[in-house]
């Protein structure tokens, strides 16, 4: 019998209907609720499970107490089996990372979640990417990309994934930004690392078009143009990223993958730098930048790879910045441009306009970039 | 048929027919030769040892062994497991270009002044077959404004890598062909426009629409460069909304030293009222199997007609039919050619019935066409619009040529029912839906093209099976992701089409994947 795992952050995306820009802490919290901010997230969970329930008899379903996630799974006529202990109304993103462990431990197939960017984050922290999971938005953040669009659509990919219909994963971001910073004006969104999520193909193709390639193909075609096109005698900053990465794995050389890292004539200079190190080896060397958009959002600059600073981006040059994507992460943009908010006003507008992108070997497309 | 839902209740024969190489019987044989009589023999030989000794097989061809009825019934079995043009209210299959296509015109090319003819006779002895590809070519040189056509090309993909053939052959007279590797091509073209291209060599770079569905002029200044060799493009694109810009598209590319094709397999919306010559193109080319109701065939063969303006003719391939004012001829004096893309002249069936629809409409008859296309297609969007949970993203309130790709996105969002659910669904009624929507921008994606040949009364039907399966959706969505539940196999398994180690697309290529 298939495990499915449930974790309801129950005050996740409370303060996003009274203008407050998250909830981490309890002090925001109590502010929140001050302002009359209600649960949403639990009930934005049922309207997940409402889709997997016609599964109820064919797998288990286990989940934290209450309002983490039993209720909702009653609600929807499952028979939950519930494990750990919670204090109702005092959920903390410790309890979040407690009831990954435990779920963990239970070897569920699938960790549906609802929560924001914070949840994610503490699911990240607490099992690293052990478990395929999903998330059901209920957050007022919503950087990370381990989202479906909306919790029915979350429900429709669960099932898919459940019956066996749907096998493949990938890996995606979970980013967060800091919310204190952020009430202050200031975004500062941090790559943290990459949760598996069921990758579910948009659509059976028919013969005209092709067989489509998955998501991994479709990265080491990119990585094969790109360094088939590499110029002798040029630094090349490879940004963060499963895209990037590509790049290093068919160079056959170490990487971070959520840092940034440094090439020259295909060996490894230096990996994981900061924006300082990057200037001091571009300064009046030829330099490349290879990026790929970080996140749900579609963000160049300015989410998840804040060493590549304005500083970087113009001692590189605006003409030597290549980015790449695979076409199903720019499809699954819904048509809304690639964004850029590198912390430099003028800069950003420079790179207003469109971009041409890499999307497979001899594959590019020109994309709408906005600030 | 219930005249008031105007859904049938209809049933799809399933015989679940092996395939034809499983019904094979060692030794079987459909016809059984009499022995050659000894008189004869004496006269002609054995009828083999003449023949040179590396055109003699080692080995017999591994073909399926039948008797004639079991052939017979084998291929009528299939016949009545398909939704073809002649069956169904076939406008679910947008781009393709699905109307009818006369029988007369079947009889024409079946009678033996056709079916006789070799391609390695004499010209002297096919001036009429010749007289005919010459005439359309004057026709098809009237409708897009260029000067001249080979009918060369077996199809519109064909068509298209011959279009780049003759651009890198152009940019090679000049010297400039290797610097100039790249073709620009907008998303919602055709999706061969792209590919063809990279098949023979070069990058692409793919356009994405702006808001209103449109490839934006500022985004094909990013991607022109001196590297540009051209640009191949569809308009009206896939969507149905033809780009009022196209002249300044064009413009550009030349700016850039780039030279233009236009793919016009479809160009069923525009016959008589644009033209490739006023936009400014420099090659384009029809799909006679699209627009000019010559059979779609299952994937040929068919004819992509390629023209070009006078400056290129001289790359086409070889060799074009001419009038001398005495005599049609095959000329092979084409300086630059880029030799043959395909064996002799082109589908000499195909290219007669495309002349006889022409000659039987005439220019007048032919505007018509696409006025009456345009118009079901209209009448079609409005209908499809008042649907529950269907939209038609972009370009709002205007409206389309010949198709429009619509989304089932808002149903989806309610119900859980998917665009490929309901094409499911709708076979059950007898209609098909195709599932191919390349690049799949549009979520839940699904195309219509009603064209000419469809009765109100029949686009109605179709909205009737649409909103039937929509109510469905919405009361009983089990009912639709469950479908089909009349047709003739249940649920298609596309996973093995991703797998390079399993699919197949020959027999003997099945059984050394699957060792059997």
């Amino acid at each position: 019998m298939r495990r499915i795992g449930i974790i309801v952050n129950p005050i996740a995306g409370m303060g996003g209907k009274v203008g407050l820009k998250g909830t981490d802490g309890s002090a925001i919290l109590a502010k929140a609720k001050e302002m009359g901010a209600e649960q949403e997230s639990s009930k934005r969970a049922v309207k997940t499970l409402e889709r997997i329930v016609s599964l109820k008899d064919e797998i288990e379903l286990i989940t934290y107490p209450t309002e983490m996630g039993e209720n909702a799974a009653r609600q929807c006529g499952f028979v939950p089996k519930v494990i750990g202990t919670i204090i109702e109304g005092k959920t903390t993103g410790d309890d979040t990372q407690q009831a990954s462990r435990d779920l963990c431990k239970h070897k569920i197939d699938l960790l549906l979640f609802a929560g924001g960017d914070g949840t994610a984050r503490d699911i990240y922290t607490a099992i690293g990417d052990e478990l395929v999971v999903l998330g059901t938005p209920t957050g007022v953040k919503m950087h990370s990309a381990v989202f479906a669009s909306n919790p029915m659509r979350a429900g429709d990919l669960a099932l898919l994934y459940l019956q066996g219909k749907v096998k493949a994963v990938k890996e995606v971001e979970v980013m967060d930004i800091d919310e204190e910073a952020f009430r202050a004006g200031a975004v500062s969104a941090k790559l943290y690392g990459y949760l598996k999520i069921p990758f579910e193909r948009r659509h059976v193709r028919g013969m005209k078009a092709g067989s489509s390639t998955n998501e991994k193909y479709a990265q080491e075609a990119i990585a094969q143009e790109i360094i088939e096109n590499m110029e002798e005698d040029c630094f090349y900053i490879i940004g963060p990223g499963t895209t990037t990465r590509s790049i290093m794995k068919k160079l056959k050389l170490d990487y971070t993958l959520l840092g940034v890292d440094l090439i020259y004539n295909k060996k490894l200079i230096e990996k994981d730098l900061n924006e300082k190190k990057l200037i001091k080896h571009i300064m009046e060397n030829k330099a490349k930048l290879i990026i790929t958009p970080i996140g749900g959002q579609g963000f160049l600059f300015g989410r998840g790879n804040q060493q590549l600073s304005p500083d970087v981006i113009k001692g590189v040059g605006i003409d030597n910045i290549i980015v790449i994507a695979t076409s199903q992460k720019i499809n699954s943009l819904n048509g809304q441009p690639f964004l850029v908010d590198s912390g430099d006003r003028e800069l950003d507008y420079s790179l207003v306009g469109h971009v041409i992108v890499t999307t497979g070997y001899r594959e590019n497309v020109v994309y709408r970039v906005d600030s | 048929m219930n005249k008031r839902t105007k859904v049938r209740n209809f049933h799809q024969a399933k015989w679940d027919e092996p395939v034809i190489f499983e019904l094979s019987n060692k030794g079987e044989r459909g016809i059984l030769f009499p022995e050659i009589e000894r008189e004869i023999e004496e006269i002609v030989g054995d009828g083999i040892s003449k023949l040179p000794e590396n055109m003699i097989r080692k080995q017999p061809p591994n073909l399926p062994e039948l008797s004639q009825m079991q052939v017979l019934k084998h291929y009528l079995r299939l016949s009545q497991q398909t939704l073809g043009a002649d069956l169904n209210v076939d406008i679910g299959q947008g781009t393709c270009t699905m109307k009818y296509s006369p029988k007369i015109n079947e009889e024409f090319a079946k009678s033996p002044k056709v079916t006789e003819l070799h391609p390695s006779q004499d010209e002297k002895t096919v001036q009429g077959i010749l007289e005919i590809i010459y005439k359309l070519d004057l026709f098809l040189r009237e409708i897009s404004g260029l000067d001249k056509f080979t009918f060369q090309p077996g199809g519109g993909s064909q068509a298209i890598f011959a279009m780049a053939s003759i651009i890198h052959a152009f940019h090679e007279s000049n010297g400039d062909s290797e610097k100039r590797d790249e073709i620009i091509s907008t998303m919602f073209s055709h999706p061969s426009d792209a590919a063809a291209p990279t098949v023979k060599g070069y990058k692409v770079i793919n356009i994405y629409p702006n808001k209103d569905g449109l490839p934006d002029v500022e985004a094909l200044k990013k991607a022109v460069s001196n590297r540009t060799a051209g640009l191949l493009i569809t308009n009206p694109e896939d969507t149905g909304i033809f780009n009022p810009k196209i002249k300044e598209f064009t413009q550009i590319v030349h700016d850039a030293g780039g030279i233009c094709g236009y793919d016009q397999a479809n160009a069923n919306g525009i016959l008589g009222i644009t033209r490739a010559k006023e936009a400014d193109f420099d090659l384009c080319f029809f799909n006679l199997h699209k627009t000019f109701s010559s059979p779609h065939g299952c994937g040929g063969p068919a004819t992509g007609a390629l023209g070009v303006t006078k400056e290129l003719i001289k790359f086409l391939p070889v060799p074009l039919v001419e009038y001398d004012n005495e005599k049609f001829y095959f000329n092979y004096d084409v300086p630059k050619s880029i030799g043959k893309v395909r064996a002799f002249y082109g589908v000499v069936p195909a290219i007669l019935k495309a002349y006889s629809w022409i000659m039987s409409l005439g220019s007048k008859g032919l505007k018509e066409v696409s006025q009456i296309a345009v118009l079901n297609n209209n009448y079609l969007l409005k209908k499809v619009l008042e649907i529950r949970g269907a939209s038609a993203p972009y370009a709002r309130g205007r409206h389309r040529i010949e198709q429009v790709r619509y989304s089932w996105n808002k149903l989806y969002e309610e119900t859980g029912v998917t665009t490929e659910d309901i094409t499911c669904r709708m076979v059950d009624f007898g209609f098909h839906m195709w599932s191919s929507h390349h690049p799949f921008i549009v979520p839940q994606p699904f195309t219509l093209e009603p064209t000419e040949s469809y009765s109100k009364a029949e686009l109605d039907e179709y909205i009737a099976g649409l909103k039937k399966v929509v109510e469905e959706a919405y009361d009983n969505p089990g009912i639709v992701k469950n479908a089909p539940h009349r047709s003739v196999i249940h649920k298609l398994k596309t996973d093995i089409l991703d797998d390079p180690d399993k699919w197949a697309i020959t027999w003997r290529a099945y059984l050394k994947k699957n060792k059997k």
